[in-house]
């Protein structure tokens, strides 16, 4: 690992300075994806800025319903949290969805976001990638991708987003919190991130020196009726095949509104508009809700390994539609054990 | 908060690391682990190293404190110390905090604690390698528990759930993030009701 300084700043503001004025500095905040890259070579901060201290690190009320999340906020905190279990239990399931009782300890809201993919290639020093070093290439679409993305990805990269947390946050038209050397701002969730095109190496839209401080969720509505599954290698404690975040508005039998969003098939939290744009109006059928998985999964783009999570991801959100439109998955029950 | 260090340039700090109730004062680099911190500078050798990359538990400790530091305070929390990975713990993250090993759960005049005597009695090991990570791990386990913490495991996310009743599943579920390449789950697990049943 290379040699690093370490900072503890006073206050945002001089958080925010610190990484502006240094290229090779960092945001340090729980560490468990950024201090593992450091061993791996693949990230190489001279200097970390331990943002830690400064982050609001409370879930608060926000007029009109919502919750805002401070971006020092736990994951295991998160997760916990009455007001997230009883109104938005996608998002409390995605993220007991994700990685270990250890590693949600550590782990924050803002660097959840901002984790990198866990794609073989880009993990491995030795090996070229378009997103680690421009240009070197991308050997994952003839060589390991049975993980990889089916969804949005180029000819220059298909490496998923890895997040569980994300895919909820997408599906609850999140809204992100931005302080930087321009001044604060708040961006919707879907801005945040990039597709790969030719520039996989340019993952979001946030410029040196941005600082995610709070992701605001809207007031519930319909959020109550949600529900996160993730599909994995092992039952627990390992990264999604394929994952989908699902809320449901049914009123008579018809849908009145839904929000779907897909993890670990796309370079970013997918949000499946195709698909809910089916589903409003139409009866809640099993048939509808294998209309608009195949209506989002039309421009899917599979690799030879993977393109069995076509048919993965299309299974997930007719059953999980169909639990949610029978009440099945009840306000506040988990949907996390069966996967 | 108290202030912490340094200046950028500078590629190690002087900093104060309370362990099992004894404060160390180190001169350490950076890139040292709590994990390295614990074992090559402390003699605290009980803490394992097994991936060194977050994915098996071995270096599990307990952290009270950690939270403290974040703007306005943490949210409410099982009580006791955090369980963490202390291989992606940086050391310098961890001052100020108030760090638990396996060396530090049994009480003071060696009495073991209960998970330590249940893994006794279950022969929950075979290297044993694993198994100090697992015993922290599982000592935290049971606060989370108390505390209402749901898992993916949990039949409800209903915050009137209240205390969560810790069966197999349950168990299985939160304590997977420690591995056992031996295999002695079943005597782990076995250990661990021994102690959910004494406890409750």
């Amino acid at each position: 690992m290379r040699l690093f300084g370490y900072l503890v700043p006073p206050d945002p503001a001089a958080a925010i300075a610190a990484v502006t004025g240094r290229p090779g500095a960092a945001f340090l905040a729980g560490g468990t994806n950024l201090v593992d890259l450091m061993k791996l070579g693949v990230a190489t901060p001279d200097l970390l800025v331990d943002v830690t201290g400064l982050l609001p690190g409370r879930i608060e009320p926000v007029p009109g319903g919502g919750l805002r999340i401070g971006a020092g906020v736990r994951n295991s905190d998160l997760a916990a949290d009455p007001r997230v279990r009883a109104g938005f239990p996608v998002l409390a399931q995605a993220v007991l969805a994700g990685a270990s009782g250890q590693l949600r300890n550590m782990a924050t809201v803002g660097g959840n976001l901002l984790q990198r993919t866990r794609c073989l290639y880009f993990q491995d020093v030795t090996k070229p990638c378009n997103k680690r070093v421009p240009g070197s290439g991308c050997p994952a679409r003839a060589g390991d991708h049975r993980n990889l993305a089916i969804l949005g990805g180029s000819p220059h990269c298909v490496a998923t987003h890895p997040s569980d947390m994300a895919v909820a946050l997408a599906a609850l038209d999140a809204v992100v919190h931005v302080e930087g050397p321009a001044g604060p701002r708040a961006l919707p969730l879907g801005e945040l991130y990039r597709l790969p095109g030719d520039r996989p190496d340019r993952e979001t839209t946030l410029e040196r020196g941005d600082l995610i401080t709070a992701v605001d969720l809207p007031a519930p509505g319909f959020a109550a009726r949600s529900a996160y599954r993730k599909v994995r290698d092992r039952a627990s404690y390992a990264f999604g095949v394929a994952s989908v975040a699902a809320a449901l508005d049914v009123d008579g039998g018809v849908i009145r509104d839904a929000r779907l969003a897909l993890g670990a098939v796309a370079p970013l939290p997918w949000r499946a508009r195709t698909a809910e744009r089916v589903l409003a109006g139409r009866p809640a059928t099993a048939e509808w809700f294998g209309r608009a998985a195949d209506a989002e999964l039309a421009d899917a783009a599979p690799l030879p390994d993977n393109a069995f999570k076509v048919t993965l991801v299309r299974n997930i959100v007719v059953r999980m539609l169909c639990e949610l439109a029978n009440g099945e998955l009840a306000h506040g029950e988990s949907a996390g054990a069966a996967s | 908060m108290i202030a912490r260090v340094t200046t950028a340039d500078d590629t190690s700090s002087e900093l104060n690391l309370r362990v099992n109730g004894t404060m160390y004062r180190l001169r350490l680099d950076h890139r040292t682990t709590l994990l390295d911190a614990l074992r090559e500078h402390l003699g605290l050798t009980g803490t394992k190293k097994g991936c060194d990359h977050g994915q098996c538990g071995a270096c599990t400790v307990l952290v009270e404190g950690l939270a403290e530091g974040l703007a306005e305070g943490p949210a409410e929390g099982p009580a006791g110390g955090r369980r963490v990975n202390s291989c992606l713990l940086l050391a310098v993250m961890a001052q100020d905090a108030e760090i638990t090993t396996i060396e530090g759960l049994a009480s003071r005049d060696g009495e073991l604690h209960p998970l330590q005597a249940a893994f006794v009695e279950r022969d929950a090991l075979q290297c044993g390698y694993c198994t100090p990570g697992q015993i922290c791990s599982a000592a935290a386990m049971l606060g989370e528990a108390a505390a209402g913490w749901p898992s993916a495991a949990s039949a409800s996310l209903s915050p009137q759930a209240g205390p969560v009743t810790l069966d197999a599943a349950e168990i299985r579920e939160r304590m997977s993030g420690n591995l056992c390449r031996c295999g002695a789950y079943v005597n782990i697990l076995a250990a661990i009701q021994d102690v959910c049943r004494e406890t409750t």
